[in-house]
């Protein structure tokens, strides 16, 4: 047999059949249920009086539209009160579980399955959101569809899917003092463009991996389709295995050790070919922070916005033409002179206790700036509880954060924590589209500690500048 | 689902590569719950100014307020799962996209939609870009898999046979599922419960880790 690819032995193990047409069947183990994406596709479960085939495959929690402040209040009434009674009453009748608002395991999907032990190596995981690709951060084939497949998953557990092409993505080095792995994808990004990985699942590999935490790697997973790919893995291993043991939800006993046992089986083999490899040296890497409205406009912070004319494709000269007039910068004009009015630590992307502790440790003994508004929004109720023991909270209130509940918050915009129109925003958050954090809102995308030293110098900086603390 | 055959129709053209699903249908209006009327929200910002005018956005602007095709830059749709750009792109009124290349999920949801993303590259996309801006009517005949440009010239596309024919047929995915593949279902859900037992939870499983939580 020809030794075969992580992807490949996981999609294996989960065809039910192959078609003709070169389409496969795919079972589907796990479905992670939020409010948005949901009601349409329940809605026309009750309208072919279809049941779901396996209750017990799906968990359900409201992320999107919940406010992140005043959680013991009751929803105010309106369209987000509406959607989370939907999301209840749907879950409620089909027998799913639902994880409410005020729980201690409350968060934002793809921060709380992990938490749970509901994601796990070698499964396959979906959710009415594209960044469930975070999930493949522990070996498993976990993607972003939309509510129509949501409702095949409902009905019969399975996606009619083609296979993709696989993308290795070797990250060679190690990280320097100052950066993270926000600053890995954020370049590779930049590198392969927001369609280089259109129809190939990516998995990252080399030395830089084995030494990412699980969070590390989720962020990176998470971002792979901001490069278009709904698949973006990592190889399980002694890291992924002692994050998970004894998580709620992971297996036991003596079902943990046959896990185990088949885990190990599943990183790809020495020769195992891949569709496309890519390579980068991320020894070499400095703070990057996206200047455009899309995460391929991206720069290291210590350049300037690029100026336009110096772009050969037309096609991408517009597209420069237009980021800029939106964001309201000028070419040539130096990245860390970018003021801003907001900073938001928080999303799927970098809501996790290590992000709260990195941000935490730059803001420590400092001052928000005057001009800014700055908030820190934990991924989960969790994440919450144990910043809260080891006292971040105390350190982001001392210096003038907020400190909210969890949610998705200001990464989506769809709760009150928006920005109003030309305001901007320093952002751990994934997307930096036109609008994404509210109607007309500007956004630059970057590492937790540097959306920290954003909020405490009011513009962009690089956080290795930031002096000793006073 | 409604079958896609073939449509005639001024194609409106949109200048632009990376239009991500937040553009096409922003974050606010996902609260809505239903998946009809949405097509007042397609390009909201695009099409109302702040004070809540019209802009002369293309959409805007006959015979494109009526046009059932966009031709678009490449990576449309990008960005975000919501199939809520794909049902604002149907109740407005347009069927088909034709771009260089898509994001993945919208590629998708297009096909659960009776909506054809169509994948049209290099000179031949930009000979359909200009045919649109003309305002003439375009063909795109997906039983010939033909585009046919206004002068007549026709410019062949290459499609997935499966997805060809789900649109052609309205096909109901789940429905066939169900009809043609759940013994199929049934017996490989036996065999993985029986090799990797821990990738199912009992049911109520966490009803009982919440036992607690939920007592208080």
């Amino acid at each position: 047999m020809t030794a075969r690819t992580l992807y490949e032995k996981v999609w294996q193990s989960h065809v039910v059949r192959d078609y003709d047409d070169g389409t496969s069947l795919l079972y589907i183990d796990r479905h992670l249920v939020q409010e948005v994406s949901s009601p349409q596709a329940f809605a026309g479960l009750i309208e072919q009086n279809r049941a779901l085939a396996r209750p017990s495959a799906h968990i359900s929690v409201a992320d999107h539209a919940v406010p992140t402040r005043d959680r013991h209040l009751p929803l105010a009434e309106g369209l987000a009160a509406r959607q989370v009674a939907r999301l209840i009453e749907n879950c409620t009748r089909f027998g799913i579980d639902y994880i409410e608002m005020t729980d201690d395991r409350h968060g934002i999907v793809h921060v709380i399955g992990p938490e749970l032990g509901f994601t796990l190596p070698g499964a396959t995981l979906v959710c009415g959101d594209s960044h469930t690709s975070t999930h493949g951060a522990f070996g498993a084939i976990a993607f972003g569809i939309g509510a129509s497949e949501c409702e095949c998953v409902f009905a019969t557990q399975t996606l009619r899917q083609k296979k993709q092409n696989t993308m290795r993505v070797t990250l060679n080095g190690a990280l320097q003092p100052g950066v993270a792995v926000k600053d890995i994808i954020l370049a590779l990004i930049a590198k392969i463009g927001t369609n280089g990985g259109v129809g190939y699942a990516i998995e990252y590999a080399g030395p830089a991996i084995a030494t990412l935490s699980m969070e590390a790697r989720m962020t990176l997973c998470n971002m792979s389709i901001e490069a278009g790919s709904r698949v973006g893995m990592v190889a399980p291993d002694e890291t992924t295995f002692s994050y998970l043991k004894g998580r709620p939800l992971a297996p036991t006993g003596d079902g943990w050790d046959a896990a185990l046992t088949h885990w190990r089986t599943l990183p790809s083999e020495a020769d195992a070919e891949f569709d496309k490899e890519v390579e980068l040296d991320v020894t070499a890497l400095s703070p990057h922070v996206s200047w455009g409205t899309n995460p391929g406009e991206t720069s290291p912070v210590s350049e300037r916005v690029p100026n336009p004319l110096h772009q050969s494709d037309p096609v991408r000269r517009a597209k420069m033409e237009r980021s800029l007039a939106y964001m309201d910068l000028t070419p040539g004009m130096p990245l860390e002179e970018i003021g801003v009015d907001h900073v938001f630590i928080g999303s799927c992307t970098n809501g996790r206790l290590e992000d709260m502790r990195i941000a935490a440790s730059v803001v420590k003994g400092r001052k928000v700036s005057p001009t800014v508004t700055a908030i820190a929004v934990p991924g989960s109720a969790s994440v919450r509880k144990q910043a809260e023991s080891e006292g971040l909270d105390r350190i982001f209130l001392d210096a003038g954060f907020e400190w909210r509940a969890s949610g998705c918050s200001m990464c989506v915009a769809m709760n009150d924590d928006r920005l109003k129109p030309g305001e901007r925003c320093a952002s751990t958050s994934n997307r930096n589209f036109e609008g994404r954090q509210g109607q007309g809102g500007r956004t630059h995308l970057m590492s937790p500690a540097m959306a920290a030293a954003a909020a405490i110098a009011g513009h962009l900086i690089d956080v290795r500048k930031l002096g000793p603390t006073t | 689902m409604q079958k896609f055959t073939k449509i005639t129709s001024p194609a409106a053209a949109l200048r632009e590569a990376d239009v991500d699903t937040d553009v096409i249908f922003p974050a606010r209006f996902l609260l809505l719950l239903d998946k009809a009327g949405l097509g007042k929200h397609l390009f909201h910002e695009r099409r109302h100014g702040r004070d809540g005018t019209k802009t002369d956005f293309v959409l805007n602007t006959p015979p494109f307020d009526r046009a059932e095709i966009l031709v678009a830059g490449a990576n449309f749709g990008s960005g975000s799962s919501r199939e809520q750009a794909v049902w604002a792109l149907t109740d407005f009124g347009i069927r088909c996209v034709i771009a260089p290349s898509f994001g993945e999920i919208f590629y998708s949801n297009c096909f659960k939609n009776g909506a054809l993303p169509l994948v049209i590259q290099g000179e031949a996309h930009e000979r359909v870009m200009r045919a649109a801006e003309t305002g003439k009517p375009i063909t795109v005949n997906l039983e010939a898999q033909t585009v046919v440009l206004p002068d007549g010239e026709a410019i062949e596309f290459e499609i997935d046979p499966y997805r060809r024919r789900t649109l052609m047929l309205g096909l109901d995915e789940i429905g066939s599922i169900l009809a043609d593949d759940a013994e199929d279902i049934a017996i490989f859900e036996a065999r993985l419960r029986a090799s990797q037992p821990w990738l199912f939870l009992d049911d109520g499983r966490l009803e009982r880790l919440f036992a607690n939580t939920r007592a208080k």
